[in-house]
Parts: C-alpha cells; sequence; structure tokens
C-alpha cells in the first residue's frame, strides 16, 4: 500500500520541484555527452596501437579494414621481448626513472618542509622562484645545456654526454621544482599546531620532518612520486639530445631511433613498443591512483 | 613544578605592539587564566610563555630561570590547543608517548605513565584508536594526556574548549578542574570565555588592548572591578551602565539619573563617594542581579522606581527584563512569578549597596 501512495505521490513533486530537478538532467546529460566525446578521443590511439600491434607487417601494409585484425598474431610482442636491444632500453628507462624518484624525493621533501615551514629571510621569494624554473621550458635549455656539459667534458675529462646517467642530472630540473611546489602545498595545509606541538614535544625540525609531516603528507608525497616517475618515463627531448649511442638509449628514444630505419617505419614493433613502454606508469596509477586523487584534492578536503 | 613570572614582556610585530609590557606572577601550583577579547594579546603572552614566539623586550622566567632564549623543548612546559593538533597517524597511546619516546624514556616507564594518565581522563579504552575515530571532547581528552604523561613544570592552555558545543564544554571544564586538582602542575589558561575564566581561575587575568586591566580572584573581578572595561567583560548579562552625577538634597548625598529619578546613598556609599566633585560626569554601574522586583520590605540602601518594560526573557529560574532609561538599556532580574510582561509596567528596586560608581570619561570605577 505504501509503494503505491509514494508512486501516486511522486509525479506531482517533480511537477512541483520540477525546475531544479531538470536542471540537474540536464547537467547531467551534458557531462555525460563530454565525457563520451572526451573518452573516444583519449582512448582511440591505445586502441589503434593495440590492434595495430596484433598485426603483422604484411596485414598493416595491406589495403583491409584497418579497426579489425583478421590474421592475429603475437610476433612484434615475441620480436621486441626477446631482442636485447629492447630489454636494454627498457632497463636503461626503469634506471633511469627509479634515481631521478629517488632524488626528486631526496630533494623536494626537504625543500618543501624548509620553505613551507621554516620562516627565513627570502622564503616566500625562494618558495615562488622554484615554481618559475618549472615554467621554463626544456627547449630553451637543452643547447645551453649540451654545451655546459661539452665545456664541463673538455676542462674536467668527465664525460657526461652520451651517458645514461647525465639523464640523471637532467631529469631533476624539470621534476624538483614541481614535487618542491605539490609537496608545498601539501605541507602548508597541515595545521600549524601541529609542528609547534612537536616542537614543545621536544622534536627537532629533522624529526618533525620524518616523524611527523612525512607520514601525515603521504598521499602528497605519493602524488610527487608520480609525478616523477611520469616525466622520467616518458621524457624524449633531452634523452634524443644527449644520448645517442644504442647502449645508452632510454625506451622512447630507442623505440624511434631503431625501429624507424630510413623511411622504413616498423609500425607494428613502434606500437607494440609504445604499448609496453605505457604499461608501467600506467599499472603505478592503478595501484596508487586513490593516493594520488587525495594528494591532488589536498587542502579541500583537510576538516 | 615551578613558579612562572613575566617581567615587563612586550610583543612587537613590525609596527603593532601586541602585548604592551606585562608584568604577572603566578605561583607554584596556581591555576590562572588569561581572559580578554579577541586581539586582547593573551594568546601571544601564552605563545611567548611556551616558547613559540619570541619577546622583543623583558623576561619570562620558569622556575627562576630566565628563558627568553631558551626552545620550547628545554622550557619543559606542555601545551593543549585549541583544535587539538593530535598526529593524525598516531594511535591515542603514540600520541601522548611521542614526546617521552623522543626523550629516550624507558618502554615500562612510559607504559606506566600512560596507563596512569588514561585512568585519570577516562581513556582507557582509547589508546589504541587512531584521532579521525574520536568525537571532539574525546580528542581533548587525549591532547590533555599527552601533557600530563611528560609531568612538565608548567601546562599552557590554548582555548582548549572553543571547538566543543555548549554542554560538551561544561563537561571538559570540569574535567579540567578535576585534573589540576589531582597533579596540582602550575597552569596557564587562555580563554575569551568569562564563564571558563571564571569558574576555572584562582586567579583570573583581565587582558585588553595587549594590557592588563585587572588580576584578582573570580570574587574579586565580580565585585570590585576596577575599570569599566572589566566590570563589563565579567558577568553575564553585564552590568548596566547608566549616566548620573552626584548631587546633595536636603543633606543627603543622591545619584541623579533623571530630572525625576534620584537615589539617596546608603551612608557607607556616602561616605566613599563624599568628595566626588558634583559636577563630574559618572556612570552608575549595576549588576543585573541587583535590579529587581520591588518587595513589600525593603532592605536599607534598596530604593525603588517604576518603569515601562521593553521585553523579557523568561529564563525558568529567573525572569530577564530589559527597560530603557535615558536612552541605556538596562537589564534586570527578576522572580519568574513577578508580573513581568512585555511592553507593561513594573515596579522595581535597585540595591545601592552593591553599586558601583564610574568615572565616565576614563572608566575608572570610584
Amino acid at each position: 500500500m505504501a509503494t503505491v501512495t509514494i508512486d501516486k505521490a511522486a509525479p506531482t513533486r517533480k511537477v512541483k520541484y520540477g525546475s531544479m530537478s531538470r536542471d540537474r538532467t540536464w547537467a547531467l546529460r551534458w557531462s555525460y555527452f563530454f565525457l563520451v566525446i572526451f573518452a573516444i578521443f583519449s582512448l582511440t590511439p591505445p586502441i589503434y596501437m593495440l590492434i595495430t600491434s596484433l598485426k603483422s607487417s604484411a596485414e598493416i601494409s595491406a589495403a583491409t579494414n584497418p579497426w579489425w585484425v583478421f590474421h592475429p598474431t603475437l610476433e612484434n610482442y615475441l620480436g621486441l621481448l626477446t631482442s636485447n636491444q629492447f630489454l636494454r632500453f627498457f632497463w636503461n628507462s626503469a634506471i633511469v626513472s627509479i634515481f631521478v624518484v629517488t632524488i626528486t624525493m631526496l630533494i623536494s621533501v626537504p625543500a618543501a618542509f624548509a620553505l613551507a615551514r621554516m620562516r627565513f629571510w627570502g622564503s616566500a621569494v625562494l618558495a615562488t622562484g622554484v615554481f618559475l624554473t618549472y615554467l621554463i621550458p626544456e627547449t630553451l635549455l637543452f643547447i645551453p645545456l649540451f654545451k655546459m656539459f661539452a665545456v664541463i667534458g673538455d676542462w674536467t675529462g668527465i664525460q657526461l654526454i652520451n651517458r645514461w646517467y647525465v639523464l640523471l642530472i637532467l631529469y631533476p630540473t624539470l621534476t624538483v621544482p614541481f614535487c618542491t611546489w605539490i609537496m608545498i602545498g601539501y605541507f602548508a595545509s597541515i595545521p600549524k599546531e601541529l609542528d609547534e606541538a612537536a616542537i614543545i614535544d621536544g622534536a627537532s625540525w629533522i624529526q618533525t620532518l620524518t616523524r611527523i609531516f612525512i607520514p601525515v603528507a603521504f598521499p602528497g608525497i605519493i602524488a610527487a612520486t608520480i609525478f616523477a616517475f611520469t616525466v622520467s618515463w616518458a621524457q624524449f627531448l633531452y634523452p634524443l639530445v644527449f644520448t645517442t649511442s644504442t647502449d645508452q638509449l632510454v625506451m622512447p628514444v630507442g623505440i624511434i631511433t631503431t625501429l624507424i630505419k630510413g623511411d622504413v617505419f616498423n609500425w607494428g614493433q613502434i606500437m607494440t613498443g609504445a604499448l609496453l613502454g605505457a604499461a608501467p606508469p600506467l599499472i603505478i596509477y592503478a595501484f596508487l591512483m586513490d593516493y594520488y586523487i587525495a594528494g591532488l584534492t589536498a587542502g579541500a578536503t583537510k576538516g | 613544578m615551578a613558579d612562572v613570572t613575566l617581567r615587563k614582556v612586550v610583543k612587537r610585530y613590525d609596527e603593532v605592539e601586541a602585548v604592551r609590557g606585562i608584568d604577572l606572577d603566578i605561583a607554584d601550583h596556581e591555576f590562572v587564566v588569561l581572559v580578554g577579547p579577541s586581539g586582547c594579546g593573551k594568546s601571544t603572552t601564552l605563545r611567548m610563555i611556551a616558547g613559540l614566539e619570541d619577546i622583543s623586550d623583558g623576561d619570562i622566567m620558569i622556575g627562576g630561570d630566565v628563558v627568553n632564549d631558551v626552545p620550547p623543548k628545554d622550557r619543559d612546559i606542555a601545551m593543549v590547543f585549541q583544535n587539538y593538533a593530535l598526529y593524525p597517524h598516531m594511535t591515542v597511546a603514540e600520541n601522548m608517548s611521542f614526546g617521552l619516546r623522543l626523550k629516550r624514556y624507558p618502554k615500562a616507564e612510559i607504559k606506566s605513565r600512560i596507563d596512569e594518565a588514561a585512568r585519570m581522563l577516562d581513556i582507557v579504552e582509547l589508546v589504541d584508536r587512531k584521532p579521525k575515530q574520536l568525537s571532539g571532547g574525546q580528542r581533548q581528552r587525549v591532547a590533555m594526556g599527552r601533557a600530563i604523561v611528560r609531568n612538565p613544570k608548567v601546562f599552557l592552555f590554548d582555548e582548549p574548549l572553543s571547538n566543543l558545543d555548549a554542554k560538551l564544554r561544561v563537561q571538559m571544564r570540569i574535567e579540567i578542574k578535576k585534573v589540576h586538582q589531582k597533579v596540582r602542575t602550575t597552569t596557564v589558561y587562555v580563554t575569551h570565555d568569562q564563564v571558563e575564566a571564571m569558574t576555572l581561575a584562582d586567579r583570573v587575568v583581565v587582558m585588553n588592548h595587549g594590557r592588563i586591566e585587572q588580576i584578582g580572584t573570580p570574587n574579586e573581578l565580580y565585585h570590585k572591578p576596577a575599570t569599566k572595561f572589566v566590570a563589563s567583560f565579567i558577568g553575564s548579562p553585564a552590568m548596566n551602565f547608566m549616566p548620573c552625577r552626584l548631587e546633595d538634597v536636603a543633606g543627603k548625598l543622591h545619584v541623579r539619573l533623571t530630572d525625576r529619578l534620584a537615589f539617596p546613598l546608603p551612608l557607607a556609599r556616602a561616605v566613599r563617594y563624599q568628595n566626588i566633585p558634583r559636577t563630574e560626569k559618572l556612570l552608575l554601574g549595576l549588576r543585573p542581579e541587583h535590579v529587581t522586583e520591588a518587595k513589600p520590605h525593603l532592605q536599607p540602601g534598596v530604593e525603588t522606581f517604576e518603569t515601562v518594560l521593553d521585553v523579557t526573557e523568561p529564563m525558568g529560574m529567573e525572569t530577564l527584563i530589559y527597560f530603557t532609561m535615558e536612552g541605556s538599556q538596562v537589564c534586570g532580574r527578576v522572580n519568574p512569578n513577578a508580573d513581568a510582561h512585555d511592553g507593561a509596567p513594573l515596579r522595581l528596586a535597585v540595591d545601592l549597596n552593591n553599586m558601583h560608581l564610574l568615572n565616565e570619561v576614563t572608566g575608572v570605577v570610584l
């Protein structure tokens, strides 16, 4: 009986408060419309890559429907995963990214703590300055940097150009400012009383950082870590400029330089390589997504 | 435990003087409350005692030692913050033991101290929870526990109850008083709530504009305020102030409120105010409980008059009445059985034995 009454009442309510729910319905329709467009736009390339990676070279160049695999094959995957060269690129990328993430966090977390909490002369200017350096594009920097390393090589005999470890110096110029900036924002959202309580409890600055701030700001640190990893994993310009020998190359550059021979594009393997290269960040995002979002929305949700 | 002494303590922020030379002696075991409106410098004073703010001038002594340049951790103080400032990633027990663990106390000692404090604060079953899982009142208890386990020389409380709802505030007020009765640690407590100040303090320090207006026991402040600020700040509803002047009528000293209304002063008051010039502009200060309904048998010094009420507020145990006298609103407290109604006339009595006379210009109580 009760259900019947509610069913009868429902339409009248809808009419009465119609404008509110109508607005809401339309807002939802529009958001779905744009979200679907966005999803198509961003998912089409990887799907096309996946389709192509499952085709043989002959099928790729054949005039059949490019959106369908008629003779699926794993030969591209087997070819890359058994190629020492490709595994070398993958290994180089992994080593560089892990080192860069570590270096970045070791610099930016203490830097952010100092800039956010230890009031010293010029700290505000410095904090802004850190962010400004992030705004300078690498396209502007790579020539002077190349020249700089060449000069250092001439003067000291330390050869940095065409060595994978030169990237450990280059990538942090991109990751440190941004990660520092993220962490400044995150640390600033931690109530001032928390470090005052720690100070009164007898903690030094270092102890306040390691025992209070890092655990409390852990989501922010995860977000910064993911960012640093993504940047160093996907970076293209610097490794293209600074490394040339195939044993020094990281994956993005390696794929391009070894799988394009003159005007011959080995599309199947290029697509496979790109997909395999995209896998690590995807896996990391999948596992740390919740932390990442919590890190990005810090401050907004702090009660 | 120790006494705390402030000597001409000044705090300047660039051009602004937040604290303008404060002298204060807090005895061992004493519970002192700093009270005043926001921006009066009470919190700054507390933070200077804690060492969280540098002092611009003067000296702060804890247990006889000047601590001006001693960092907070070496002052042997514990502080309870308004927003609790519990470490969110630690359990209650870890929160309470953090300071002791930093100082590398033996585990057994830490455990026994936590147990004792938890029992005292009735949070034994909460020690393994995280702050997120606690209610506001429980968090405040944990924050107090964190202070107690340190067994410091001085407790500092910075508006600890302001984030709690009214009912819980009353409860926690009593808790704090009980804790102090047990541990007897010297305590400095900051609040803007005069009821908290009156109920908790051995002595209350009323501050205004970075200066101390008056120091005294709650009763002294209530019954013998030194200035208009103290008189109006302490007590709720606040003291009434009515413009008046003194006048001699037929050889007796009267206080004249309006052209038609003047009250003869009781003998003790007449003697006390005898030498005030009759032309001086004065304020008559009367607490609401001294403005009541007229009773058939009047005590000496109690005078009656007729007025028309503006508004009445029945509170149950009493009724608050508001009426206007020469442009200023006056509040009185009458028996709920008195015939007090909005807009109705009522015969009132004022108890001049408890009157205050203030200089209208300087605000000093005469």
